[in-house]
């Protein structure tokens, strides 16, 4: 056997991966994005026949599409935002105090996850309905926090963790305050994986749609929500694709920010790897 | 700058004994060195005095005041760590400015001090380098300069140099006394090293479970362990266990007077307080050139010893070699040291039955 057929040989797994990978991943997102342009595409033609805005325009000429986008927008800020407030003295207390049932507190946050989640939302939302939250912005603001809990508190228990103890004594030791030491030393350290913790929660309650639809309709739409009205009144591929690519911008956004702040690997070190 | 009294300190972790009524007093500008084993609570005692770990009982006075009450960053001391525990998320001249700016100083104040105090450290250009961009040792001159930037009263060092190669040990330690010395800093030193406790220290305190075993100048806890760990711990010892009849042991030949009771004593002989040509003889086991002198493990009594011999002695493995003893220290049962001499050999005095 000659050397160049056993290479091929050799590279033929990882080549199969990759088309594999890139078959799944690539190809429905680039139908999506064609689908958005398209405006007549018919069998058997491999790309549209007809390209244009036609349903762009349509789309942003609804007032319910620009409710929902700012909706979802200031949903996702506040969320994370309380849910950073909540969790990170939370996390931290975890990651360096010790207290009784510690362990066991940490992990019925993961039993939340456990849970079918239609479920527990069915549960609150009986409980929400006798409060009056139901169809309020304040009622899904509470399920996505609850949706938030797992990230946002393992991921920077781990981050806490991580840091050597002996940072925050010498801070206390040049004279800094336990507060001080947390602000200066600690959130720093721990920063990329806290950065990671508060994107993914910022992506997820963006695009999160059960807890959302249980609690917010009819009043509250996010816009996926919206979505799914849509394309459940009339089914318009276009109207699907545009809001799908829509939505994929405040994330993409969101991504493109974190990159310039963290590098692939410290999210990758916040997430465990 | 300062005097530290450390009176009847005790510390129990859940039940153990950790620290157990320590009492030192250190002068101002001394340098005294806390010397131990790892877990002999030493570095508890260090961490109760930078106020990271509260005391069970006790109090430390810094220049009369009791300290124990108050948090760490309102001590009056400086703490540097064996992990250098650096700030990596700041420049060199952010670590070293950081508790500056905590005290309210001008821009120009700090700017001045930190450019003085990485001088000092013979650090000067690398402000705006990050730890993770500095070697070993310049990441603890950097954590030497973070602390001794703020004139504490009290410089705490924690094993600093332990991580670092033996060459840059040796040099590090060299320059941290000579800027002890310049700016008259309080210090103390935790190692679990005798050769840098011996050569640093004004006073070493010699620990061992929590306890102190013996506090002394590096000759004295060297010539005159007070007890029998002391005489194992520092230096190289050889120790042989004799029974005390009347005052007298017998060491082969030799007769040793020991001013106490009757029993079990150990006895202590530094390889270098043994000489050739005595009567008590044994065979060369190895022999181990240390380049200035020669060590013997030689067999005598079926015991192994060791022996230092002058490099220009010509002696090989499986030599039949005779012992004289000049020096020894007696421990008895409890380890405490006892008055001990040797008495003469058996040929000069009165024989003994064996």
């Amino acid at each position: 056997m000659t050397a160049v057929p056993r290479r091929l040989l050799q590279m033929a797994p990882g080549v199969s991966l990759a088309t594999l990978l890139t078959g799944f991943i690539i190809v429905p997102i680039a139908a999506v994005f064609l689908w958005a342009f398209a405006e007549v595409w018919r069998y058997p033609s491999l790309i549209p026949t007809q390209w244009g805005f036609r349903f762009w325009a349509a789309m942003l000429s609804r007032a319910d599409v620009w409710a929902a986008l700012r909706t979802s927008i200031a949903l996702s800020v506040i969320v994370t935002l309380f849910s950073a407030l909540i969790c990170l003295p939370a996390a931290y207390a975890f990651a360096r105090l010790e207290f009784p049932g510690k362990s066991a507190l940490l992990l019925s946050f993961l039993a939340t996850q456990a849970f079918p989640k239609f479920g527990l939302y069915i549960a609150i939302a009986s409980i929400f309905f006798s409060l009056g939250l139901v169809g309020t912005f304040a009622g899904v603001v509470l399920i996505q926090l609850v949706n938030t809990l797992l990230l946002m508190i393992w991921i920077p228990v781990g981050a806490f963790q991580a840091i050597d103890r002996r940072l925050e004594e010498a801070a206390r030791d040049v004279g800094a305050s336990a507060t001080r030491t947390f602000l200066s030393i600690t959130l720093p350290q721990a920063g990329p994986a806290i950065g990671a913790a508060l994107l993914l929660t910022f992506v997820g309650t963006f695009y999160e749609t059960e807890g959302a639809f249980l609690i917010g309709a009819p009043h509250v739409r996010t816009m996926p929500v919206l979505m799914i009205s849509l394309i459940n009144n009339q089914l318009v591929v276009q109207y699907g694709a545009v809001l799908s690519v829509m939505l994929w911008v405040p994330s993409f956004i969101a991504l493109l920010f974190a990159r310039k702040i963290l590098s692939a690997r410290a999210i990758a070190g916040g997430l465990g790897a | 700058m300062s005097e530290l009294v450390i009176d009847r300190l005790s510390k129990h972790f859940s039940g153990t004994r950790a620290v157990a009524d320590v009492e030192v007093a250190i002068d101002d500008g001394e340098l005294v060195c806390l010397l131990g084993p790892s877990g002999c609570g030493k570095s508890t005692v260090l961490r109760m005095i930078a106020g990271f770990e509260r005391p069970t009982s006790g109090r430390i006075l810094i220049d009369g005041e009791d300290v124990v009450a108050l948090p760490p960053d309102r001590r009056p001391t400086g703490m540097v760590f064996q992990s250098h525990a650096l700030w990596s998320h700041m420049t060199v001249f952010q670590n070293v400015a950081f508790g500056l700016k905590l005290r309210r100083l001008s821009r120009a104040a700090i700017r001045e001090k930190v450019a003085g105090v990485l001088d000092l450290v013979g650090l000067t250009g690398f402000e705006a380098r990050y730890p993770g961009q500095l070697s070993g040792g310049q990441q603890q001159r950097v954590a030497i300069a973070r602390c001794v930037v703020l004139e504490p009263k009290i410089l705490l060092m924690d094993e600093p140099f332990s991580a670092l190669d033996a060459h840059l040990r040796v040099r590090l330690r060299e320059e941290v006394r000579a800027i002890q010395r310049r700016l008259g800093l309080t210090t103390i030193f935790v190692t679990h090293d005798q050769e840098e406790a011996l050569t640093l220290a004004d006073r070493v305190v010699v620990m061992r479970s929590g306890t102190v075993e013996q506090i002394g100048s590096p000759s004295a806890i060297y010539a005159e362990p007070a007890t029998r760990f002391v005489a194992g711990f520092i230096g190289t010892m050889n120790i042989i266990e004799r029974q005390v009849t009347g005052g007298l042991a017998k060491l082969g030949d030799t007769r040793i007077a020991v001013d106490g009771p009757d029993g079990i004593y150990g006895f202590a002989l530094r390889p270098e307080d043994l000489s050739l040509g005595g009567a008590w003889s044994g065979e060369v086991q190895r022999v181990l050139d240390l380049g200035a002198f020669r060590m013997l493990d030689v067999t005598v009594s079926s015991e192994t010893i060791k022996v230092q011999v002058d490099k220009s002695v010509r002696i090989l493995v499986g030599d039949e070699i005779g012992l004289d003893i000049h020096e020894v220290a007696a421990f008895d049962g409890e380890g405490r040291a006892r008055p001990a001499r040797v008495h003469g050999t058996i040929e000069s005095g009165v024989r003994l039955h064996a």
